[in-house]
């Protein structure tokens, strides 16, 4: 009787929402949308953002940016590897919601949901590092010393792809804040739930919060704000189509933001390189004098 | 010092560790006897109690670590990278789970202050398998062209120092390039590098990619000298050091070197004195100055000699020295009897010299090995306290008057592994720094240690550099 009763128990459905500033608040403008699955079974209702959701974000993500810059090269690694860690544990729960959300069998999405693992191990790697690899010191003819360093450009507005829904999603979150910048990323338009529960493992992954903000909803209704927004230092155009990505870079180009068009990837499962990084660094360059040597007229 | 305050001991416990009666040699992922059934003993310095019984490592142990080594270089080289920094990663991990263990175990084994194990040591140590094992899989930016390839086994000798950091200073680059190693702590902490071995059978780590082998000078000697082995890393004395050179000459081994130093701390009279001080300090008195890098030469601008002598005086009276495991003790014990027969014995060489020698009021513990903080004052460059690295806390302080002497005496050395530089004048820090012959220069500051940075000497304090990227360079067939 028991076993029979377990059978039949009714599921809990998870109310997904959006997650900004480490809260996980609705869409303040009350809306949803459906999101089905491949075959168009319903899944759930996302939050259909509005244009003050997508500025509550910059608001957000501009907070955030100051002691997420801030912080070493060393603790942001920790916290990227710590994603990692948690995402491991939820391994099973992105394996449905990918393989519903991509229509891929069970094993195709463990792949990558794996992937989107180590893809966050790589980027750990990568924030003490980057500085090493793009800055260094150059030899000024003269005594001075002269050291350009990356720094993060700020406030990033990432469109992720619109078909790799947890890889590509992580693949394009990564690198953004692995150096230091804060992100207000738009979710795929028609699978936005992997990157909704994202934020769920953000939040519980020591990441402050505000540094990776997840909105859902219109690509080109989110976007278009963002895209003009004076506080948004740039934009990764990933999952725009043509006439959207040349429609944002134009409003993009009203604060002169740095614009990342939209890159044809073949299989996001590839070994990245730095160019998703080195797109939203900036480089600094730091004059001092050395003073004057010698015998004669030392002047140190 | 006679004090208002004294202070109530804050022993931390020893109960989160367990050393076991005995170890054995760890190879191929098992714990071995040696060969010839040898042991020896390993005791705390800071009270002469036999902490184990441990393997000691012979000619023949050495033969089968490294054939082991050799053995498991094949897949291990072979592994994508990715998989090879997700290891390093977990022995990061771990390492940071099992910090406090580790530091308590060291401190036991080496006569270290808790203070520094805790704070210094196992934080660096975590730090470098975290920074190498980023490194795994981006070797290909690493500015050594596409895909370099690793050396093949590496036979790693580490002094008793700084033990579990000078062996994440070896192992974690070895292992992110994808070279298998030996390894051999130095004979009088050998603990904390068989405490590691757990930790790499926890990571999963497959069997003989890492080796450790407890053991003397013997063993180091014969592992250097194995012809099986493609790499050679030493830290130690510089005696040691030449003939490890002079071992390897003729082989296709890579060899790198990192050994004494005789530092010069140079502050200048605008220096801000306060600062200054606690950078001598610490300097000379970090981990009782068994430091390769420590400031042991104290170069003051003349007209400020006075001034900040007395500063440095009343700071070292605050000094307290003894339990290693109490919280506030800021002095440990000096690491072995040999070692403080030899300090013992330069100190005494240089008052023999003419020097004048200095220290707090110190009670010294009646069991264990111990030598309070020594100034010597009257110094001259020709003074053998101004020239022979000691290895101990015992500071000589010379003056000069132009940055031109500053440079040249600081640089009258056949060491060149570091210096500090104190001032106020950013151009003056970097016009001397340019002029030093030194490998780590710390400008307003003093042993300050990263991952990310390369750190290693000029001239007699040997060559090569461990620590950042540059340090990937070693363990690659580059």
């Amino acid at each position: 009787m028991s076993d029979k009763s377990e059978q039949q128990r009714l599921s809990v459905f998870k109310t997904y929402k959006l997650y900004v500033g480490g809260k996980f608040p609705r869409s303040e403008s009350g809306r949803v949308y459906e999101v089905s699955d491949s075959k168009g079974k319903w899944l759930a209702n996302a939050p259909l953002s509005s244009r003050k959701d997508a500025r509550d974000a910059v608001v957000a993500a501009r907070k955030a940016f100051g002691a997420w810059s801030g912080a070493t090269a060393y603790n942001r690694g920790q916290i990227l590897y710590r994603v990692a860690e948690m995402l491991e544990g939820r391994r099973s729960q992105f394996v449905h919601e990918v393989a519903d959300a991509e229509g891929l069998s069970k094993s195709k999405a463990n792949e990558l949901v794996e992937a989107t693992i180590d893809r966050w191990v790589w980027y750990a790697g990568w924030t003490d590092k980057i500085a090493q690899v793009v800055g260094g010191g150059n030899p000024v003819a003269g005594p001075y010393f002269n050291l350009s360093s990356p720094e993060p450009t700020g406030v990033v507005t990432v469109l992720a792809p619109q078909e790799s829904s947890f890889l590509g999603l992580v693949s394009v979150i990564a690198p953004v804040i692995a150096t230091g910048n804060t992100a207000i990323v738009i979710a795929s338009e028609r699978s936005p739930l992997p990157a909704l529960s994202l934020g769920e493992v953000l939040a519980t992954s020591d990441l402050p919060g505000g540094v990776v903000n997840v909105l859902s909803g219109r690509t080109a209704e989110i976007a278009a704000p963002l895209a003009s927004h004076q506080d948004v230092n740039a934009i990764d155009l990933a999952g725009a189509d043509d006439v959207l990505a040349k429609e944002l870079e134009i409003a993009a180009a009203d604060n002169l933001k740095r614009v990342l068009r939209p890159q044809p990837v073949d299989d996001w499962r590839a070994v990245p390189g730095i160019e998703r990084m080195t797109a939203f660094l900036e480089t600094k360059t730091v004059w001092h004098p050395t003073g004057s040597l010698g015998a004669s007229g030392s002047s140190y | 010092m006679a004090s208002l305050f004294e202070y109530a001991p804050a022993p931390e416990s020893r109960s989160v560790v367990d050393i076991a009666p005995s170890y054995g040699l760890f190879i191929d992922g098992e714990f071995t006897e040696a060969a010839d059934g040898k042991v020896f003993k390993t005791v705390s310095p800071s009270s002469e109690e036999v902490l184990s019984e441990v393997a000691r490592a012979g000619t023949e142990d050495v033969d089968r670590a490294v054939r082991a080594a050799r053995k498991a270089f094949e897949k291990w080289s072979a592994l994508p990278g990715s998989e090879r920094a997700k290891y390093l990663f977990r022995i990061a991990r771990i390492i940071q789970e099992r910090s406090r263990e580790l530091a308590v175990l060291e401190t036991l084994d080496n006569g270290k202050p808790i203070r520094e194990t805790r704070d210094a040591d196992l934080p660096l140590v975590a730090a470098h398998f975290f920074y190498y094992a980023g490194w795994a899989d981006k070797l290909d930016h690493a500015g050594f062209g596409a895909d370099p390839r690793p050396l093949g086994v590496a036979g790693q000798v580490i002094p008793w120092n700084f033990p579990l950091l000078m062996l994440a200073w070896k192992i974690a680059p070895a292992l992110a390039t994808g070279n298998t190693v030996v390894l051999k702590p130095a004979e009088t902490t050998p603990l904390s590098a068989l405490f590691f071995a757990d930790i790499c059978r926890q990571a999963g780590l497959p069997k003989g990619v890492v080796n450790i082998l407890p053991g003397y000078g013997d063993a180091g000697a014969a592992l250097v000298a194995h012809p099986d082995v493609n790499k050679v890393a030493f830290t130690g004395s510089t005696a040691v050091g030449k003939e490890i050179a002079k071992t390897v000459a003729g082989t296709r081994k890579k060899l790198t070197l990192e050994l004494g130093g005789k530092g010069a701390n140079i502050v200048f009279d605008d220096a801000p004195i306060d600062q200054a001080v606690e950078g001598i300090v610490s300097g000379i008195f970090f981990n009782q100055g068994q430091v390769c890098c420590a400031g042991s030469r104290l170069l003051v601008q003349e007209s400020i000699h006075d001034e900040l002598l007395d500063s440095l005086k009343r700071r070292l009276s605050t000094l307290r020295l003894g339990d290693p495991l109490d919280k506030n003790t800021d002095i440990g014990a000096i690491n072995s009897a040999e070692q403080l027969a030899r300090i013992t014995t330069l100190v005494e060489r240089g008052e023999a010299e003419g020097a004048e020698r200095w220290s707090p009021e110190c009670e010294l513990p009646t069991s264990g090995f111990w030598f309070a903080p020594t100034l010597f004052t009257n110094v001259t460059q020709a003074h053998t306290v101004a020239r022979d690295e000691i290895f101990g806390p015992v500071l000589s302080v010379l003056t000069f008057r132009t940055p031109d002497e500053a440079v040249a005496k600081a640089n009258n050395t056949p060491y060149g592994l570091s210096a500090g530089i104190w001032t106020e004048k950013g151009s003056r820090i970097l016009a001397v720094a340019s002029k030093l012959r030194a490998g780590v220069v710390w400008s307003n500051t003093f042993n300050k240690f990263d991952p990310t940075s390369p750190f290693g000497g000029y001239k007699e304090s040997g060559f090569g550099r461990e620590g950042g990227r540059h340090g990937l360079e070693a363990y690659l067939d580059v």
